[in-house]
C-alpha cells in the first residue's frame, strides 16, 4: 500500500477510521465515510449465529446436568463406588453396579479398534496412494455410504449373516488360543455355542468404525507435503517405502487420533450391539462365550420393562457411558487437531 | 524398459575388468514373469490350504480364507525376494495387504446391502405401505409399515426443520464470523458429534418426559434426532463453506456490502448445493436412528398421525420390534422394513451426491 505512489498517505490529523483520500480531486464530492467496525446489521447477525452456535454447549451441558440429577437416586442407593466396581442389577432394592457392563463395552470397542483400524488404515492408504483417480472416486463414495448405513442394518447383517461365518473361527480360537485370557473358556467345551458373543459383536463394530477412521486418517495423510513423498520415490524408494518412511511417520499422531475417535464411536454403539450380543450385567472377560456386557445395549434392552428405580440406574449407566465417550473423543480431537495444525 | 537400457551390453564389456552390474530394482513395471510369480504363489497357497482343509474339516469359509492369505503372503514374499530382491518383495507384499484391506471395506458394504435386499425383496410390494399392524395378528397375511412410514417422515421432517437452519447458522459463525466463541463452540460441536445415540435419547427422556412431565411422543423423538443431526450437518456445512473462494467474499466486501449481506447473498447462494448435500446426509443419518426413538417415541402398532401426542412407530423401531418375534411372518415383515430403510438411505445418498456434484461443476472446481 505504502509503496503505491498513486495513494497519498492519510493526513496525520485525520480522524481514526476515516479514510481521507484526496478530497480535492473531485470538487464538492466528499468521499463517503467508512467505518471499520461492524454495522448494526452485522452485530445482530453475529449475535444470532453465535447464539445458535451455543446450542451445542447447552445440549452437552444439559446432558451432563440432567442425567446426573436423575441418576443420583440410583447412585446413592447402590453407593457411589460400588456402582462402578460391582456387577449387579437389582431394581427392587435399588442395588446397581455397572462394572461388568463397562468391561464388556471396553472389550467390544477394543476388538473393534484392533480389527477395524488396520482395515481402515489400509483403505485410507489405498485410496490416497494406490488407487487410480477413477477408482478413487468410487471408493470414497463407497466408504461414505458405509458411514451412512444405519446401525440397525449392521446389527441385522451381523446376527443373520456374519455370525454364521465367524462361529468357525471363534471355535478354533477357543480351542487353540486358550492361552490368551480373553479366549479362555469358563464352561465345559461342549456347552459353548459361540454365538451372540462379544467377539462377533466386536467384529461388526469394527466394520462400523471403518468409515470414520478412514476419513480422518485420509485427511491427515493428505496433509503430508507432496514433495517429501516424491523425493522418497525419486531417490529410488518403492511405493511402500514412501508410505512407511514419509507418510506414516508424518501422520502418526493423527492416525492415533483417528483410531481413538473410532474407539469413541465403538463405545457408544447401541442398536447393533443390542441386536447381536446377548447382553448381561455379569462380568464376563471371555469374548467367545455367549454373554457379554454393553452399557448402551443394556439400556436399550432394559428400558422398556424398567420401573422408576431401574430407570434411574439406567440413566446412571448412561451418564457413565457419556463421560467415558466424552473423555475419549476430546482426547482424540486434541491429537488430530494438533497434527493437522502443524502439518 | 529402463532396466534393459541401463544394463551395460555384454558385448561392449571389457573382458579384463569385472563388470559391476548396476541393475536398478524393478519397482513399477509388472510383466509376464511377475504375473507368473503372483499366480504360482496364489495357486500353491490354495493347494496347501486345500490339503489342510481336507485334514482339519473347518466350518465356514473365513478360516480357510485367512489361512490361504497368510500362506500366500509368505510364499509370495519368498518368491519375489528371490527374483527381485527384498525391497521389491516387501513392496509387493504390502501392496497386496493394502489392497486387501480396501477390498474388505468394499466387500463388507456390498455384502450388507445385498444381504438385506435378498432377505427383504420377497414381501416388498405396494400394499406394505398401505396397511399398518393395528388389526394384524402375528401370523396373519398382509400388514405393513404405513404407520411406521408416517412416523419416520414426521419425526425426521421436524428434526430437519430444527437442525438444518441451526447447523448452517453455527457453521456460518464458525467459518465466516470466526468470533471469539468459535473455539468453545467447535469443541462442543465435536463433543456432540461423539455423543452416543442412546445418550441423546436419555437426554430427551430425562428433560422432556421426566422433568417436564410430557408423555412419549413423536415430537420427543424428533428432538433427540435434532441433537444427533446438528453436529453432523454443522461439520459438513463448515467444510462446504470452506470451498467458497475468498475472492468472492472480498469482491462483495470491496463493493461496500456489510458482512451479513456478503454471507447471505454471496456465500450461502454459492454454497447452496453443498449445503443441501449436508442437509440430506444429515437426514440419511437420522432416518435410521433407532436407539433415541426407542426411549422417546417407543412403538405403536396402530397408525398415529399426531406427532405431539402418544407413542408413534418409526421404520427402525418397526424393524427392531418385529425382528425379535418368534414367528417367520413377523421376521419377514421386519426384513421388508429393513429393505425400505436401506432404499431410503440409498436414495438420499445418491441424491446428495448428484446435487453436490452438480454444484461442484457449476463452481468450476
Amino acid at each position: 500500500m505504502a509503496a503505491n505512489p498513486l495513494v497519498q498517505p492519510a493526513a496525520s490529523g485525520a480522524a481514526p477510521g476515516r479514510v481521507d483520500a484526496g478530497a480535492s480531486a473531485i470538487d464538492g464530492l466528499a468521499p463517503r465515510q467508512i467505518r471499520k467496525g461492524a454495522t448494526g446489521g452485522d452485530r445482530i447477525f453475529r449475535g444470532i449465529t453465535g447464539g445458535v452456535g451455543l446450542v451445542s454447549l447447552v445440549v452437552v451441558g444439559a446432558t451432563a446436568g440432567f442425567l446426573f440429577l436423575e441418576a443420583r437416586p440410583a447412585l446413592r442407593s447402590s453407593g457411589w463406588l460400588d456402582f462402578f466396581t460391582s456387577s449387579v442389577w437389582n431394581s427392587s432394592n435399588g442395588n446397581f453396579g455397572v462394572a461388568g457392563l463397562l468391561i464388556g463395552t471396553i472389550l467390544i470397542a477394543t476388538i473393534g479398534l484392533v480389527v477395524g483400524t488396520p482395515i481402515a488404515l489400509a483403505t485410507a492408504i489405498f485410496i490416497n496412494e494406490y488407487a487410480p483417480l477413477k477408482l478413487r472416486r468410487w471408493l470414497v463414495s463407497a466408504i461414505d455410504l458405509l458411514a451412512a448405513l444405519p446401525s440397525l442394518i449392521f446389527g441385522l447383517w451381523g446376527l443373520f449373516a456374519l455370525q454364521k461365518t465367524l462361529v468357525g473361527p471363534a471355535e478354533w480360537m477357543g480351542h487353540h488360543l486358550s492361552a490368551i485370557p480373553i479366549f479362555r473358556l469358563s464352561e465345559a467345551d461342549g456347552s459353548v455355542s459361540w454365538s451372540r458373543s462379544v467377539f462377533i459383536t466386536g467384529i461388526v463394530v469394527a466394520l462400523m468404525i471403518v468409515p470414520i477412521v478412514t476419513a480422518v486418517s485420509r485427511d491427515v495423510m493428505s496433509q503430508v507435503p507432496r514433495d517429501l513423498v516424491e523425493g522418497a520415490l525419486a531417490l529410488g524408494g518403492s511405493r511402500w517405502g514412501a508410505v512407511r518412511t514419509v507418510i506414516l511417520p508424518f501422520g502418526r499422531s493423527g492416525i492415533v487420533g483417528a483410531a481413538l475417535l473410532g474407539f469413541g464411536r465403538a463405545l457408544g454403539e447401541t442398536i447393533a450391539v443390542a441386536i447381536i450380543l446377548s447382553v448381561s450385567v455379569n462380568t464376563n472377560w471371555n469374548v467367545l462365550e455367549t454373554n457379554g456386557g454393553s452399557v448402551a445395549g443394556w439400556i436399550a434392552i432394559q428400558f422398556g420393562e424398567a420401573n422408576a428405580n431401574a430407570r434411574s440406574g439406567l440413566i446412571a449407566a448412561g451418564l457413565a457411558l457419556f463421560m467415558l465417550t466424552l473423555v475419549v473423543n476430546a482426547t482424540a480431537r486434541v491429537i488430530v487437531k494438533r497434527t493437522t495444525r502443524f502439518a | 524398459m529402463t532396466v534393459t537400457e541401463l544394463r551395460p551390453p555384454a558385448a561392449v564389456a571389457n573382458e579384463a575388468e569385472p563388470v559391476i552390474e548396476a541393475v536398478p530394482r524393478k519397482l513399477r513395471s509388472f510383466g509376464i514373469n511377475d504375473w507368473l510369480e503372483l499366480g504360482a504363489s496364489a495357486g500353491s497357497a490354495a493347494a496347501a490350504t486345500g490339503v489342510v482343509y481336507l485334514v482339519m474339516g473347518w466350518r465356514g469359509w473365513l478360516g480357510p480364507a485367512l489361512w490361504w492369505l497368510v500362506l500366500f503372503l509368505a510364499i509370495y514374499r519368498v518368491v519375489v525376494g528371490e527374483s527381485n530382491g527384498s525391497v521389491a518383495a516387501t513392496d509387493r507384499v504390502m501392496t497386496v495387504i493394502i489392497g486387501i484391506g480396501a477390498a474388505i471395506s468394499v466387500a463388507a458394504l456390498a455384502w450388507v446391502v445385498l444381504f438385506v435386499v435378498g432377505k427383504g425383496i420377497g414381501k416388498f410390494r405396494l400394499s406394505f405401505f398401505r396397511e399398518d399392524m393395528a388389526q394384524v395378528g402375528p401370523l396373519d397375511p398382509g400388514g405393513g409399515a404405513k404407520h411406521a412410514m408416517i412416523g419416520t417422515l414426521q419425526q425426521v421432517g421436524i428434526a430437519t426443520a430444527f437442525s438444518v437452519p441451526a447447523a448452517i447458522l453455527t457453521a456460518i459463525y464458525l467459518h465466516e464470523i470466526k468470533g471469539r466463541m468459535s473455539p468453545v463452540i467447535r469443541f462442543f460441536v465435536d463433543a456432540m458429534s461423539g455423543l452416543p445415540s442412546i445418550v441423546a435419547g436419555l437426554l430427551v427422556y430425562t428433560v422432556w418426559i421426566l422433568r417436564f412431565g410430557m408423555g412419549y411422543s413423536g415430537f420427543a423423538a424428533s428432538m433427540a434426532l435434532t441433537v444427533l443431526m446438528l453436529p453432523t450437518v454443522t461439520r459438513t456445512a463448515e467444510e462446504i463453506l470452506r470451498t467458497v473462494p475468498d475472492t468472492l467474499r472480498e469482491a462483495a466486501l470491496a463493493l461496500g456490502a456489510p458482512q451479513w449481506r456478503v454471507v447471505l447473498r454471496v456465500v450461502v447462494p454459492t454454497a447452496s448445493s453443498g449445503l443441501m448435500t449436508a442437509a440430506i446426509l444429515g437426514v440419511a443419518r437420522a432416518i435410521g436412528e433407532t436407539a433415541p426413538v426407542l426411549l422417546t417415541a417407543q412403538y405403536a402398532a396402530a397408525t398415529n398421525t399426531n406427532v405431539f401426542e402418544g407413542k408413534q412407530a418409526t421404520l427402525p423401531m418397526f424393524v427392531y420390534q418385529l425382528i425379535r418375534q418368534p414367528n417367520q411372518t413377523q421376521i419377514d415383515r421386519a426384513w421388508t422394513g429393513a429393505l425400505t430403510l436401506l432404499l431410503m438411505v440409498l436414495v438420499l445418498f445418491v441424491l446428495a451426491r448428484s446435487i453436490g456434484e452438480r454444484g461442484r461443476r457449476k463452481r468450476g472446481a
